[in-house]
């Protein structure tokens, strides 16, 4: 019997012939933590008795949450990480580098075939490049430090056949949003999501990233895609390390499948306080906006911040709103500054700051206040997600933050596209 | 083993912010003190109310979002005796077993707030004797009760070095 790309990564993994629903112990190719998890996972870690991590070059710990400290408490974590790193000689990403999810593809650590866990939700981003990621608690993360091994349960797949173009204005983001609320956020509970399709191939790989982070926001496991002839090139202009891509089987059997067409699709965004409660996009035009975040592991990318740029370039944000520009990674934002984008920004009105998660997750950096309206290219739009939870937060892609901005309440991004 | 308390009720989707926010979680590793937090953005009361053993009870999906082991680690600290909900989150759900708090999968339809459960883990069910009802629960696939019967995963490291399924 054929076997989805889930499949064929655990079986690889695991050195069994193994299919959905089956538990298999397999060996991780790369182990993450960030700021917000590695410190209960070192504890985990000690309390195993644990002397040595399985190989430290498989390992990298990132500081990007919560980052640079504005606690006493969260240097206290930050120093515990770098202090681990330094002892067992792991990666450590510190504050500036950028979020844990563009770091690891971006440096290499991740190709197609792998298998890897992170301490964090949204590890689910690298099935873009054909990797099974996946997100972990601390202990898992430990229990990976230690033993470079992991239990899974093989997921079964949920397949989502994209046909068509998507119309001028409207982005990978808006196309995920769309399929989120179409099967609400635990329709693929347990399950791998495998994106495929005309509307996935056309994607850029920054652009795939997006559709594989918000996996979890359905409740799958991972998020991902075949690797093609962009992955390849993308992967290895970042990394040296063998790929062993892996496509699904014609006969492979899956769970589910739905079939769309993308081509009339609208620019989405996902209302106050789910991530499934999505709406075309005209359907809350002219909701007032104070606060607009442009960045995050979904779309703080370059490819992200041109869009943005190109909407606010030469104009100025509305004079009752702020604007927070948080590029993922030290990288994007060298690049970013090379390009003027980071000039546009300043010069619309935007603050720019540190390369990380930014506001994303409430811990600095943006708190809104109480009865203030967000619209965010984040993940997450729950309830007190930044800090307050008399708070509303309102997602959508880059382009439609941008043109929401300019106007002081969320606006078509159409409008500015020729 | 046996456990017995009362049901504070919740929703379909409550995610890892509800049970214990951000703003917290980054603050402390110190369970007790985040466990004064947990479930505050929907019942600021919520950890004054709680007794000994309670049980929060719940609709679909449960606990999803983060991956935050202070979700679970958090409700534990409250002194809660285990959560019952129609369906859980994936990585909360492993985080459970990790971490040692029992899961229940069942039909909450039947608890109200204020019920009094008493749940049989072993015999797979779950006694509502407020409404002098049994209701069905979901066995534990047998990779997850022996993680929990050695006391979490820690301790099954501790135990055997690595994963041991034998
Ligand atoms: S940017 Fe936001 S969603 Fe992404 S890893 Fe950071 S906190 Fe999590």
């Amino acid at each position: 019997m054929g076997k989805t790309i889930a499949e064929k990564i655990l079986s690889h993994k695991s050195g069994q012939d193994a299919y959905a629903n089956d538990i298999v112990v397999a060996d991780l190719d790369f182990v993450m933590g960030q700021d917000g998890t590695s410190g209960l996972a070192i504890r985990a870690f000690e309390d195993m008795q644990a002397k040595k991590v399985f190989d430290p070059s498989r390992i990298a710990m990132v500081i990007d949450h919560s980052a640079p400290s504005p606690l006493q408490g969260v240097s206290a974590l930050h120093k515990q990480m770098r202090d681990f790193a330094a002892q067992q000689g792991i990666y450590l990403y510190d504050i500036g580098d950028g979020v844990c999810h563009q770091l690891l593809p971006e440096q290499g650590h991740v190709v197609p075939g792998d298998l890897v866990i992170g301490a964090d939700s949204h590890t689910c981003t690298y099935g873009a490049i054909n990797v099974f990621s996946t997100g972990v608690g601390s202990t898992d993360l430990a229990a990976g430090l230690v033993s470079g091994k992991l239990w899974f349960k093989v997921p079964e797949t949920f397949k989502f056949v994209l046909n068509g173009k998507l119309p001028a204005g409207v982005y990978s983001k808006d196309l995920i949003l769309y399929l989120i609320g179409d099967v609400s956020a635990d329709g693929a509970t347990y399950m791998a999501a495998e994106y495929t399709g005309e509307a996935v191939d056309d994607l850029s790989v920054e652009a795939r990233f997006t559709m594989s982070n918000m996996a979890i926001e359905m409740g799958a496991k991972v998020g991902l895609m075949r690797a093609d002839q962009k992955t390849i090139d993308w992967v290895q202009a970042h990394s040296k390390r063998v790929i062993q891509a892996v496509e699904s089987d014609e006969d492979a059997r899956y769970a589910r499948i739905k079939e769309y067409d993308v081509s009339s699709l609208e620019p989405q965004v996902a209302k106050p306080h789910t991530v499934d409660n999505v709406s075309p996009i005209t359907e809350v035009v002219g909701t007032p906006i104070q606060q607009g975040l442009i960045g995050t592991c979904t779309n703080g990318r370059l490819e992200d911040l041109r869009i943005a740029a190109s909407i606010l370039k030469g104009k100025k944000i509305h004079k009752d709103n702020r604007l927070i520009i948080a590029p993922s990674s030290r990288q994007v934002f060298i690049q970013a500054i090379r390009e003027g984008l980071i000039e546009t920004f300043v010069q619309a009105g935007a603050a720019v700051v540190t390369p990380g998660c930014g506001p994303c997750v409430g811990t600095h950096n943006g708190v809104p206040s109480d009865g203030e309206n967000v619209i965010s290219t984040a993940n997450r739009n729950f309830k007190g997600r930044m800090g307050n939870p008399n708070a509303f937060i309102y997602l959508g892609s880059p382009a439609t933050v941008a043109a929401s901005v300019l106007k002081g309440e969320i606006s078509d991004p159409r409008e500015h596209i020729e | 083993m046996d456990l017995q308390g009362r049901a504070h009720k919740f929703g379909d989707d409550v995610n890892t912010d509800y049970i214990i926010s951000g703003r917290y979680k980054f603050k402390t590793l110190d369970m007790k003190e985040l466990a004064r937090h947990v479930m505050e953005d929907l019942d600021p009361d919520f950890y004054s109310k709680v007794n000994k053993g309670d049980f929060i009870v719940a609709g679909r999906n449960f606990g999803c979002g983060s991956s935050r082991e202070q979700a679970p680690l958090a409700i534990i600290n409250a002194d809660i005796g285990a959560v019952i909900a129609k369906s859980f989150a994936r990585i909360f759900y492993r985080n459970c077993i990790n971490t040692g708090l029992p899961l229940i999968e069942c039909d909450t339809d039947q608890i109200d707030p204020g019920d009094e459960l008493k749940v049989d883990l072993e015999g797979g069910v779950l006694y509502n004797l407020s409404k002098e009802i049994e209701i069905p629960i979901t066995p534990l696939p047998p990779v997850m009760l022996k993680i929990l019967s050695d006391g979490g995963l820690v301790e099954h490291f501790k135990k055997y070095g690595g994963f041991n399924f034998e």
